[in-house]
């Protein structure tokens, strides 16, 4: 049996509840339209210096995913950005 | 300066009206002069679990619509000659008052008191919205449980938005054995999850239906563990740094004999 499967098995109800209410609560609490905004263009100041974006395409959003152990599910950024054109490094 | 406290938690039956009595019997009892107030309109319960049932005249919503003066519709607690009680109407609805009348009540009681404590009924609709109209600070209840939680957080946030910054966590029944192997929530994960900080921690205790069912306060019980949790929590809201009381019941004098016993 898988090392970490093992682990999992033996948590601890509360810590079940612990991953559950962080979970849940990270959509009940949610991430307001303008702290979304903010996120998306600084990330877009950052990636702007080395290619070119796509900005009428992006997609950025909080959603969940599978942990690695394929366990329990956890809240990701997932983030959709198609690139136009590398920039040339010098 | 009087203070204008709201007890409140979201969810239904986390301990909000046991909170109430119990901490205005202690203030009371401490030499403060305390009122509380039943927010709870058709569903009166504060009067009951203080065993005052009985002395009910006028209740909230008379005062609000006129109907007889404030002060007599307080009740005197007799066993705490500081302590009064101002009910919940039983037979009007929520919105026989709104929060600026409410806000209007707190204030006139600022004169004459030290302590006006709100017991806020469960939900998040008008009764919630009235409750806290008036006050200052918020003492948010809740329980080990990822119910009562999810609803703690939901009422932070509530409280937020209504322009009050000043509340803490009030974690109940907490039961140490079932945090020792892992199946509930200590208080430090409650507060890792909710992020504010703790007024105090009370244990699960069958002492508190007993008091409930007598009508009696249990937080002037000199031995009882509840009580104590409550005495604590009573001197952190008059300002005084009180440390968390250890709720392991294997550690302290008491458990020391139990364990002699056992061996």
């Amino acid at each position: 049996m898988d090392f970490f499967k093992f682990f999992n098995k033996n948590k601890t109800s509360k810590d079940v509840a612990k991953d559950r209410l962080k979970l849940v609560l990270m959509g009940d609490r949610g991430v307001s339209a303008d702290l979304m905004e903010t996120i998306k263009s600084e990330i877009m100041q950052v990636l702007n210096k080395y290619m070119e974006i796509q900005t009428d395409e992006l997609d950025i959003q909080i959603t969940k995913t599978q942990s690695e152990d394929g366990e329990r599910m956890v809240p990701a950024l997932v983030a959709n950005i198609p690139i136009k054109n590398v920039k040339k490094r010098n | 300066m009087s203070d204008v406290i709201v007890i409140t938690s979201g969810k239904g039956g986390v301990g909000k009206t046991t909170t109430t009595s119990n901490i205005g019997a202690g203030l009371a009892a401490m030499g403060k002069k305390v009122v509380l107030i039943d927010t709870d309109i058709g569903l009166r319960n504060l009067d009951i679990v203080m065993g005052l049932e009985n002395r009910v005249v006028f209740n909230l919503v008379d005062v609000i619509e006129g109907e007889c003066k404030l002060k007599s519709a307080l009740i005197k607690d007799k066993r705490f000659p500081s302590l009064f009680l101002l009910p919940a109407a039983q037979t009007k609805d929520k919105d026989a008052v709104t929060p600026e009348q409410m806000k209007e009540l707190c204030d006139e009681l600022r004169d004459s008191y030290d302590y006006i404590i709100l017991d806020c009924p469960a939900g998040i609709e008008n009764g919630f919205k009235n409750a806290i109209a008036g006050a200052d600070r918020a003492l948010v209840v809740t329980t080990p449980e990822v119910s009562a939680v999810r609803d703690a957080d939901k009422i932070i946030g509530m409280l937020s938005a209504h322009g009050i910054s000043d509340y803490r966590l009030l974690v109940n029944r907490v039961r140490v054995d079932m945090v020792k192997r892992g199946d509930m929530m200590s208080m430090e994960d409650i507060m890792d999850i909710l992020g504010i900080g703790l007024i105090g921690v009370v244990p699960d205790d069958q002492d508190i239906i007993v008091s409930a069912n007598r009508g009696e306060p249990i937080v002037t019980m000199e031995k009882s563990r509840a009580g104590e949790a409550y005495r604590n929590i009573c001197r952190r809201l008059m300002g005084e740094d009180v440390p968390l009381m250890d709720l392991d019941p294997s550690k302290g004098l008491v458990g020391l004999f139990k364990k002699w016993f056992k061996n």
